[in-house]
Order: C-alpha cells, then sequence, then structure tokens
C-alpha cells in the first residue's frame, strides 16, 4: 500500500506583474511511496523539489491533480499528526530556546509537558544538541537549527517524514549523524521520503528514488533497477594466470590491468557471459578473486536524466518513463 | 481551541522577551523624564499633565506595537518560513490566524496593563509629596480609579488595530500593511467628521462616500476617553460596555475575513 500518493499533480503559477504569464513549476506528476521505505526526490535545482513537498504539506494548493498521505487527503489534520516535516533551510522563533521550541510543538500534538519536555530532550540528544538547547535559537549556527529542524519533525514519533534537503548546511559528521538518523527511522519502519541534489546520500539510503527535471518526472525506481540499464559490463579479478595463458584466453577482455601480487583486473563487455569464460580461466590455473558488474552510478543515470529533458528528449533508459507509479 | 492557545502562548512568549521590553522601557524614560521637569515647571498643573503624557504615551507606544508587530504576526512568519513547520503540525490556518491575534493582544493587554500601574506609581508620588492645600487645585485627585477606564479603552482600541493590522498583511505587503493601518487609524478617530460631512462640503456624492466609509472604518473616536478623564468628565458604564462590544464585533469581523483570505493563500 502506498502511504504517499500523488495523481497529475500540477502547480502553476502567474509571474510578472503587469502581463501575468503562467510558468509551470510542476507537471502531471504521479508517483507512489510504499510503507516503510526511505524514497529519494531528486532533481537538479528549481526542478520542482520543494514545490511538491509543499503541496504534500499543503502549505501551497495544487493548480489540479490530487495528493493523499497515509490514504487520505493532504491537509487533513488526522494525516498531519502522524507526518513530520523539515523545510529547506528551516528558520524558526529567534527567542525561543531548542527546548522551549521543540515542547511548543510538542504541545501542538496533545504532549502534556513533562511527557513533552522528556522527548524534546531526548530528540535533541538524538541529533546532537547539547547543552546549546538552553540557548535562544538566534545564537545557533546554520547547522544547529538544522538539527534542531530535524528534531521538531520527529517530535511526533510520525509514520511519515518529509525532509526537505536534510544535509544542507551540515558538516561531514552532522551529515553521517542525519545518515544513520534515517536509517534508524527506517528500521522503526518509518517512511522517509527526502529531496536531495546530493546523490551520494541517496545512494546510501534510499530504497528507491525519483527524478523530477524541469518540473515533470523523468525516471523513477530502485536504484539497481534504474543503473542496471546501463551495465558496462563486468570487474573479474584474478589470481595465478600467467601471461600466456592470459594471452591465450578467448576472454575477449576489454581491458587487463595488472594490480600487483600477481593478479590482474580484466574487464569484460556487457556482451560477455562471465559463467562460460570462468571455467576456461580457471582449467588456465587461475584463481577467481572477485567478479562484479560494472554499472553506472546514479550520477551518471541523474546526468543523463537532466540532459535527455534538458534537450526535450525522451531518455531512453529508465524503468518508469514520464508516468511513474511505484 | 488548545491549538489556538498553545500558537497564542507561543506568539506571547517571543514577544515578551523582545518586544514589550522596548515599548516599556521607552515609556518609562518618558514618564519619569516628564514627572520631574514638569514638577518645576508648572504649578497646579502637573498631575493633569502627567497624566495626560502618560495616557499619550501609553496610547502611542501601545499603535506602535499594535501596527508593526501585528502586521509581522503573519508576514514575518511567512517571509521567514516559520510558518512551515507550524502548518505542518495538526493546526488549521484559522487557528493560526485567531492564535497569533490572541498571543499579541495578551501582550498588549499586559503592556497597557503595566503601562497603567507605572502612571499610577508616578501620580502615588505626586500624591504623597503634594501639600494639601495644592491638591485643591487639582480637576480630579491624582489618583484617580478613572484612569484605569481610559487605559482600557486604550487596550481594546490596539486590539482593533491589531485586528486591523493582521487581516490587511493577509493579502498585502507590510509596506502597504503600515500605510493602510496608520490610514484606518487616523480616519478612525475622525468617524463622526465624516459622518456629518454634508454640514460642511455641498457634494452629496463625496457626502454619500464619507458617509460609507464611516460605516466601514472602525470609531476609534469613541473609544479615546484620556481627556474625559483627565478632566474629570464622567464615563458611564453603558458607553464602556457598547465600545467594547462594538469593537470585539469589529475584531471578530476582521479575524473571520483573515481567515478567509489566509485559508487559500500560496504559502511560496
Amino acid at each position: 500500500m502506498n502511504v504517499i500518493r500523488t495523481e497529475g499533480l500540477t502547480k502553476h503559477y502567474n509571474t510578472g506583474f503587469w502581463r501575468p504569464r503562467p510558468y509551470a513549476a510542476l507537471e502531471d506528476l504521479t508517483f507512489g511511496v510504499g510503507q516503510g521505505e526511505v524514497f529519494g526526490f531528486l532533481g537538479p535545482n528549481g526542478a520542482g523539489k520543494t514545490t511538491t513537498l509543499k503541496l504534500l504539506m499543503q502549505l501551497i494548493f495544487p493548480t489540479s491533480g490530487r495528493a493523499e498521505i497515509l490514504g487520505r487527503p493532504v491537509g487533513d489534520l488526522a494525516v498531519r499528526k502522524r507526518i513530520g516535516y523539515l523545510a529547506e533551510n528551516p528558520y524558526f522563533y529567534d527567542n525561543l530556546t531548542a527546548e522551549e521550541l521543540l515542547l511548543y510543538f510538542a504541545r501542538l500534538f496533545g504532549c502534556a509537558a513533562a511527557e513533552g519536555r522528556r522527548k524534546a530532550s531526548q530528540l535533541l540528544d538524538e541529533v546532537g544538541i547539547g547543552a546549546e538547547r538552553r540557548f535562544q535559537l538566534r545564537k545557533f549556527s546554520k547547522g544547529m537549527v538544522q538539527r534542531v529542524g530535524i528534531a521538531q519533525a520527529l517530535v511526533n514519533d510520525p509514520e511519515v517524514v518529509f525532509l526537505d534537503e536534510p544535509m544542507s548546511g551540515l558538516d561531514p559528521i552532522g551529515r553521517r549523524d542525519v545518515r544513520e538518523l534515517i536509517l534508524r527511522l527506517r528500521d522503526r519502519g518509518c517512511t522517509v521520503f527526502f529531496s536531495s541534489h546530493v546523490l551520494s546520500d541517496a545512494e546510501a539510503l534510499c530504497s528507491r528514488v525519483a527524478i523530477v527535471v524541469k518540473g515533470r518526472l523523468a525516471a523513477s525506481g530502485s536504484i539497481d533497477e534504474l543503473t542496471a540499464f546501463q551495465a558496462r559490463g563486468w570487474e573479474l579479478v584474478v589470481s595465478g594466470l600467467s601471461d600466456d595463458a592470459l594471452r591465450n584466453s578467448r576472454g575477449g577482455f576489454s581491458t587487463v590491468t595488472p594490480l600487483g601480487g600477481g593478479r590482474f583486473a580484466l574487464q569484460l563487455p556487457p556482451t560477455t557471459v562471465p559463467e562460460r569464460i570462468i571455467p576456461e580461466l580457471v582449467r588456465a590455473g587461475a584463481q577467481i578473486v572477485s567478479l562484479n558488474p560494472l554499472r553506472a552510478t546514479l550520477e551518471d543515470f541523474f546526468v543523463a536524466q537532466v540532459q535527455a529533458a534538458k534537450d526535450d528528449r525522451t531518455p531512453t533508459h529508465g524503468v518508469v518513463g514520464k508516468r511513474a507509479a511505484s | 481551541m488548545r491549538a489556538i492557545a498553545i500558537v497564542a502562548g507561543g506568539v506571547f512568549r517571543d514577544s515578551v522577551r523582545e518586544r514589550i521590553a522596548y515599548g516599556l522601557v521607552f515609556f518609562a524614560l518618558v514618564l519619569m523624564a516628564a514627572s520631574f521637569l514638569l514638577a518645576q515647571l508648572t504649578a497646579g498643573q502637573d498631575v493633569k499633565i502627567i497624566k495626560d503624557l502618560g495616557l499619550a504615551a501609553s496610547s502611542v507606544i501601545g499603535l506602535f506595537i499594535a501596527v508593526f508587530f501585528g502586521i509581522g504576526l503573519v508576514t514575518k512568519e511567512v517571509d521567514r518560513r516559520s510558518i512551515y513547520a507550524l502548518l505542518a503540525k495538526p493546526v488549521t490556518r484559522s487557528q493560526f490566524i485567531v492564535g497569533k491575534y490572541l498571543g499579541l493582544a495578551v501582550t498588549l493587554v499586559v503592556n497597557v496593563a503595566v503601562m497603567t500601574a507605572a502612571l499610577y506609581v508616578v501620580l502615588a508620588y505626586f500624591e504623597w509629596t503634594t501639600p494639601g492645600g495644592a491638591k485643591e487645585a487639582w480637576e480630579a485627585p491624582a489618583l484617580d480609579p478613572a484612569l484605569i477606564k481610559a487605559f482600557a479603552l486604550i487596550a481594546v482600541e490596539l486590539l482593533v488595530i491589531t485586528a486591523v493590522a493582521l487581516f490587511l498583511s493577509t493579502f498585502s505587503s507590510p509596506f502597504l500593511s503600515v500605510a493602510l493601518t496608520v490610514a484606518v487609524y487616523i480616519i478612525g478617530h475622525f468617524g463622526d467628521d465624516l459622518k456629518h460631512l454634508d454640514n460642511i462640503v455641498e457634494s452629496k456624492t463625496l457626502a454619500t462616500i464619507a458617509r460609507g466609509v464611516y460605516y466601514v472604518m472602525p470609531n476609534l473616536e469613541r473609544l479615546d476617553v484620556k481627556s474625559a478623564v483627565v478632566h474629570a468628565v464622567p464615563v458611564t458604564g453603558a458607553h464602556m460596555l457598547f465600545s467594547a462590544l462594538s469593537a470585539s464585533l469589529y475584531v471578530a469581523l476582521l479575524l473571520t475575513a483573515s481567515t478567509l483570505v489566509f485559508a487559500r493563500r500560496d504559502l511560496k
């Protein structure tokens, strides 16, 4: 069952004062996110990621289409009790301390004061805010505000968390902490929807991703599925193979790279079937060290999708085209 | 109701650490400077001038807070994007508007109450230090309880102005909102003149327009009893009650309009 679902979600703005012209921030976006997934919503700057999140939070209203969270329309108060949201570059009340801010939000979910304080303290520990929790937020750095922002998104133990660029403003340790936090959320059964243009984060965390370009869904699927379409062959590492045996082999290796210690990295083209080559090499005295598929990275796939969209070409690969469903 | 109270509490907590301090410090300075200077310069009028000054300062400082912070209630939240986290919680937009309004309303009422107390402290000092014979020249006693009526209506006026500022800020820019709120304040103090403009001008159209404006604008003149209180003119309970009720109705209408406008606004 999809816990997040959009259907033909479209948002147009009027731009220009004297002669307003419609600008399509989002066009016909259809996708779904399943229970317990870590879903990466990727795209270059200005692609429509934040617009989508704002539509899901009903901070803006769609021109057409619809969106549901947990089987109910977005904006339903019963839904908001079960979700958490971190906005991009969040900002909170300067004069409140981190503790007070979290208590304030906790009480909106019906927490009693003592329970709210306990929860605030636990979450601030979890995001790495120490004694600074008693300082007013005006004294916080961008990274610390981001950590507080993540804590406030979790104040109600949400079933679904929406994080807009959660790594923004964080130092390497902060990024690692947030990655670990997202994985802990996943392990608890929480669905995490996060937007990012940092592909390494998505690659490390996501079970599935969607790529949005110029307001349209360009592709979606699991990272394995998406990058498998750009498999570039195999890398076979062997040892104990003589130069003669290597020369006489009929493997059709693309490249042969000596690795030292008598080992060689052999690159096989995608058309080669490794199961046929390996017995021959073993007969020639080789020991198989490893065999790995050579795949395009998510970055390669992402760049191809963005370029295709910019050239107004339909992508030639990808699990799901412009209309995607989970 | 709970969400409204929590949002209001948040506004009060946030504002009490910043906004109210400026108003009160400024007010206290004006009051103290006036007390010591005027005691030297005037004979028999000192208490009256202190009352005038205290009430006027309270009104002006309150107006400043009501206009600027009333407009900031929504625009600051939207511009700084702090509203995003709040509206993603189980809080409706109407609860947000009403909670924000009530939070600033409580701040203003506390502000006026503190200023009332400060003025009474200064007046108590004069009462204590003035010889018995000199007190006979006073139109009203220094510690006149009627001052509370003037302060109460100042608070009511500030609540109306805050609602105007909040309403205007839901759809116009901060600068325009300030200008329009100040315009409403000024026009509101010339309500009777607008109503009877036909006595002064010949144009029926202009008089009709003026009368229309009179019915749309809040009648703030009714809420201004400062001069009456200082000059010991009685202010009836009926006047107080009617003024408070009509102001409450006006505030309720403005809050309803604000929530309707804000309900479908895109928070870009």
